[in-house]
């Protein structure tokens, strides 16, 4: 009977030290630290060379490979706007926030040389950088280049646009301000 | 047989019983109340950050996007950290000799991340995912609070169950257009009641199944 009882007692205690660590699981969560390894990061960054399953190993268009959609400018604009306007500004001038605090400033998108250049080399420039300017392909994938590439041409475009072209209503409102 | 109590002991007997239980209920009252607090669930406590990066200056001030560091929010169920390289786009070229930044720059010459500390963090069991929210017209602000307003990061809200339930259950006083849930402070527009309604359909959320254990917990 006490052996039974004592038997119990201590599975009781047995039981309490069961700790199941749901809350703390053995396994990395996104960006968690390792002991295991010497820079200490549990994300292993791939060996030198290597190529991923579904890579696209054809050689990079050298010009737009994309039909220039309406579509193509927007998501181009919005990439833009999150990656390129702090120092080239949103209209390309090359007087963006982060210049105003010190940064060397960027030439700006509307100079002739610039115009001139192939879209392959502006696409050229966010793969790997250009002497101050670092390189975005981290964090912008080729079809987001191309599309950014894209929108920096209708930047250029749009202060070049002959006026004839321009739908009427816009011409109206252009011909008012510059009456006005 | 002589009394072994004095009289008065009748009354003590009752104090101690009566007080014990009283004790009982106000420890567990106290802490059901301790784990909602703000002192346990780290709302509005700023760690200490191997670099005091402030996203006042940088989002706030300078008006630099959440993607142009979170890179993954859009895509990925973790938002992300910034790459020590991120830091340096900028940081390269301005402020390249100030004492704050020391770290940045060993991490850069060593490769070995910034140690930062997680801030917001749930327990394993619970699956969180930050692309459907955003795609679904959920805020950062609705969730990280004025991020923008930050000289330090720190938790806006108690991320318990019972907060991502009180969305769950009624998401749509909560809902924006997917293309401003970047925005900090925004304005609703006049008509917002409408929007919000046509939201649930145009973006296909199912209320239904939203506060199924399974959506959390999988
Ligand atoms: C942190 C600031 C910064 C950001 C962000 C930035 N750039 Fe630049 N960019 C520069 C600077 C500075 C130069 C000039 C570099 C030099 O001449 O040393 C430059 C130069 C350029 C040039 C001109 C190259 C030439 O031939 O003269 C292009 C095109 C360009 N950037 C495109 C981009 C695009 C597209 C993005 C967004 C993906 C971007 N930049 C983001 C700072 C930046
Ligand atoms: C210039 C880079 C940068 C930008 C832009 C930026 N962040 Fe951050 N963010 C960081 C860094 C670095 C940390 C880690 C340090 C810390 O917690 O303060 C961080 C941490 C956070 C965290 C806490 C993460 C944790 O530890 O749980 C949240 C939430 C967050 N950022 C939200 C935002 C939001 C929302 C925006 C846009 C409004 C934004 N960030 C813009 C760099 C940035
Ligand atoms: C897009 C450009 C940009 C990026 C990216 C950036 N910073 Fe900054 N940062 C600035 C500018 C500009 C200033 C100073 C502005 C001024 O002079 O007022 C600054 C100032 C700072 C300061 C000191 C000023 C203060 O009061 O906070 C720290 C610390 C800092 N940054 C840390 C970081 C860290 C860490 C990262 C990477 C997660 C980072 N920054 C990424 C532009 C940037
Ligand atoms: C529905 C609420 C919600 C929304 C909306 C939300 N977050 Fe989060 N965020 C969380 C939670 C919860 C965590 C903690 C996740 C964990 O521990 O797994 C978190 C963690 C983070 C982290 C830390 C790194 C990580 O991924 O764990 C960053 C950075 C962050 N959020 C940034 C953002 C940004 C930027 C946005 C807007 C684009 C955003 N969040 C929108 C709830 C939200
Ligand atoms: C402000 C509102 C809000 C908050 C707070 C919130 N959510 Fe959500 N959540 C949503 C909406 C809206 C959806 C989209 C549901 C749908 O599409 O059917 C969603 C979807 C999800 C999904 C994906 C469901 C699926 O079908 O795969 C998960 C997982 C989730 N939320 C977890 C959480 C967790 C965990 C928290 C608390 C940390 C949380 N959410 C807080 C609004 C919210
Ligand atoms: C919207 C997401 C969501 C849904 C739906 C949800 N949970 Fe949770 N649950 C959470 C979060 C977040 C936590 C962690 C809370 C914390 O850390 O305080 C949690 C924690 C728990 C815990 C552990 C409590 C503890 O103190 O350790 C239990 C048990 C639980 N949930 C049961 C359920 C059950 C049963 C259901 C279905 C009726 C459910 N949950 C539905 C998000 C959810």
């Amino acid at each position: 009977m006490t052996g039974r009882r004592l038997a119990l007692v201590l599975l009781v205690a047995a039981l309490a030290g069961c700790d199941q660590k749901m809350a703390d699981q053995p396994r990395y969560d996104p960006l968690e630290a390792s002991s295991e390894f010497p820079d200490g990061m549990s994300a292993r960054t791939p060996v030198a060379g290597t190529v991923a399953r579904d890579a696209d190993l054809s050689a990079t268009p050298t010009a737009m490979p994309f039909p220039v959609t309406m579509k193509l400018l927007q998501r181009g604009r919005e990439r833009f706007d999150i990656f390129c306007a702090p120092c080239h500004s949103v209209a390309g001038d090359g007087d963006g926030i982060v210049v105003e605090r010190g940064f060397p400033a960027p030439p700006t998108y509307h100079q002739p040389a610039l115009r001139a250049a192939s879209d392959r080399h502006i696409y050229d420039v966010i793969t790997d950088g250009y002497g101050a300017m670092y390189s975005y392909a981290a964090r912008v994938p080729p079809a987001d280049r191309w599309a950014i590439v894209a929108y920096v041409r209708a930047l250029q475009y749009a202060r070049n646009a002959p006026v004839a072209e321009l739908p009427a209503q816009l011409r109206a409102r252009l011909d008012g301000e510059a009456g006005g | 047989m002589p009394q072994i109590f004095h009289r008065s002991a009748n009354g003590i007997a009752r104090f101690v019983l009566w007080g014990a239980q009283v004790a009982f209920l106000l420890v567990i009252l106290v802490w059901t109340g301790l784990v909602r607090s703000e002192f346990f669930t780290e709302v509005a406590r700023a760690p200490r950050q191997p670099v005091p990066f402030s996203h006042r200056h940088h989002v706030g001030e300078l008006g630099i996007d959440c993607r142009y560091c979170h890179g993954g929010v859009e895509t990925s169920a973790s938002a992300g950290l910034p790459a020590t390289e991120v830091c340096m786009t900028c940081h390269s070229q301005i402020w390249t000799n100030a004492d704050m930044l020391a770290p940045v720059r060993e991490s850069l010459a060593s490769g070995e991340p910034l140690r930062w500390q997680r801030v917001h963090g749930l327990p394993d069991f619970v699956y969180f995912n930050h692309a459907i929210h955003i795609h679904k017209g959920v805020a950062c602000e609705t969730c990280h609070g004025d991020v923008d307003d930050m000289p330090l990061m720190m938790r806006a809200h108690s991320l318990t169950m019972g907060w991502c339930l009180s969305c769950h259950r009624d998401p749509e006083p909560n809902l924006r257009p997917p293309a401003e849930v970047f925005a900090m402070h925004w304005k609703p527009p006049e008509d917002i009641e409408r929007v919000r309604k046509s939201l649930i359909d145009v973006l296909g959320i199912d209320t239904a199944t939203m506060t199924d254990c399974y959506v959390c917990h999988r």
